[in-house]
């Protein structure tokens, strides 16, 4: 070996080292707060607020994706037990969780 | 000390010598790797990333939302149902909500239209979303004009559009006046859609909900913890599509893995024989065999990984895009805030670094502990 060529493990070593550092500085780039964000999001919480907003609008083709958590108890198996689901988003979305709070203040005495 | 990570560094020269011999199947395997983890990864940010911008905007979402059921659906709250509510104590506030879906036809896409109730928007006049804005190309003080269910067209004036930054909760949103409301949807008077209650104490918020369930049996009390909690479970990224199209990747580099651990080329056993011949230890060999998983996985795992963030958090995680969008023509426009969580990352790097490493060093300790001139041999 030349003394002028690169060691194949200096050069090895220096791209895992950059891949390392890139790495830590997603984690600092995480862990940094940003301003702006908080910013952003106090607006975002301020207009939740103001209008009693319950869902994200990440899904909008359907009322039961549109507002996941406002759906009725029975939206996931609305036409029968074993239907597909009609729009996509179903295979992503699980079935909302269901608060067991009617139902316990119903039971006889 | 200096004399160990001299020994290190000339195994990782020889282990690179040796990888470049057989320099395309190496090089698609760290592809494959790095694709792998890189996607892994993606899901994983852009989900926990999402769980806790649900988390942080909606922790202001109303307390208790009190829906009437006829038939196990949403039914309307009927006049004098409001005032029932105010009877039971811990409920500070209540307010009933006029909301509803509406499918424009021209860009067919569903909207929100929603009354806010502090009379923020004259009568005539509406406030639109920011995805709305775009697909119908809106701008304050447009016009525009949707067909009612009843037939009869309804003319609106944009007076202003929902902040972008709040676009992952308003992108379909329509608000209008409450007479506006009512006439468009023919909606009668003293009916709402649903109750918003607030509850003075955090601690009373489920007995208020038991509460109301008893007072009012054909109601059903959604609470915000219920609400907080769909949201935490939400894309659990074990299941779905993104995972159904991952077991593909994740199965053929499974096959790939299993090849490499289920045994060697003849050129790796050769090499190993000759090593072995010429004086090297099994110690030696393990290690240098050490080296080549280590960097293998490691580069792909940090290649991987710091992609997927910038995918996510930087370029908008367009390639989720198609996949998240279902069948909806609005879809909001958002960058998430970068949250990073170290479990996740943890878990990432035990299941893609640890079983690779363990899946080349496994052979190669069958092969370095025997006979030299019989692994030659084959």
């Amino acid at each position: 070996m030349s003394p002028t060529t690169v060691r194949p493990s200096t050069l090895a070593l220096t791209l895992l080292a950059a891949a390392a550092a890139a790495f830590a500085a997603t984690l600092l780039d995480a862990a940094i707060p940003r301003a702006q964000r908080e910013a952003e999001l106090n607006e975002t919480r301020a207009l939740v607020a103001r209008l009693g907003l319950t869902d994200l609008a990440l899904f909008t083709e359907a009322r039961y994706t549109r507002h996941p958590t406002q759906a009725d108890l029975h939206s996931a198996f609305q036409d029968h037990p074993l239907a597909f689901e009609h729009f996509p988003t179903g295979s992503l979305l699980l079935p909302p969780r269901h608060e067991t709070v009617a139902r316990e203040a119903a039971l006889p005495d | 000390m200096k004399l160990w990570l001299e020994k290190q560094r000339y195994l990782i020269d020889f282990t690179l010598e040796s990888l470049a011999r057989r320099k395309a199947r190496n090089l698609g395997l760290l592809g494959v790797y790095t694709v792998l983890v890189f996607v892994l990864a993606s899901v994983a940010l852009y989900t926990h990333a999402l769980r806790q911008e649900a988390a942080n905007v909606l922790a202001a979402s109303p307390e208790v939302i009190l829906q009437r059921l006829v038939a196990g659906r949403h039914d309307l709250i009927p006049p004098g149902y409001i005032e029932k509510v105010g009877r039971i104590r811990g409920v500070q506030k209540k307010e009933g909500r006029l909301w509803g879906y509406y499918y424009d036809a021209v860009v067919k896409a569903n909207y929100t239209f929603m009354v806010p109730n502090d009379g923020s928007v004259a009568k005539g006049e509406i406030v639109v979303g920011p995805a709305l804005e775009r697909s119908r190309g809106l701008a304050a003080g447009n016009g525009i004009s949707f067909r009612s269910y009843s037939g009869k067209l309804h003319t609106f004036i944009v007076a202003s559009v929902l902040p972008q930054a709040s676009e992952i909760v308003s992108a379909d949103l329509l608000l209008m006046h409450e007479d506006d409301f009512r006439a468009f949807f023919d909606y009668p008077a003293g009916h709402y859609t649903d109750i918003a209650l607030t509850v003075a104490n955090p601690q009373e918020v489920r007995n208020v909900a038991t509460k109301l369930a008893a007072a009012l049996p054909d109601s059903r009390p959604i609470l915000r913890d219920e609400v907080l909690r769909t949201y935490a479970s939400i894309f659990d990224w074990r299941e779905g599509i993104v995972l159904a199209l991952l077991s593909a990747a994740i199965l053929a580099f499974g096959i790939l893995a299993w090849e490499k651990a289920s045994g060697l080329s003849a050129e790796e056993k050769r090499e190993i024989g000759i090593l072995k011949a010429i004086g090297w230890e099994t110690g030696d060999i393990i290690k240098m065999k050490f080296w080549e998983g280590l960097l293998i996985s490691l580069t792909a795992f940090l290649a991987g990984f710091v992609a997927a963030y910038v995918h996510v958090f930087y370029a908008g995680a367009g390639l989720f895009e198609p996949v998240l969008k279902g069948w909806a023509v609005l879809y909001p426009e958002f960058r998430l805030t970068p949250h990073v969580d170290g479990l996740q990352v943890a878990t990432l790097f035990f299941f893609t670094v640890f079983p690779y490493a363990a899946a080349v060093l496994v052979p190669i300790w069958k092969a370095a502990i025997t006979d030299p001139d019989a692994v030659m041999r084959g």
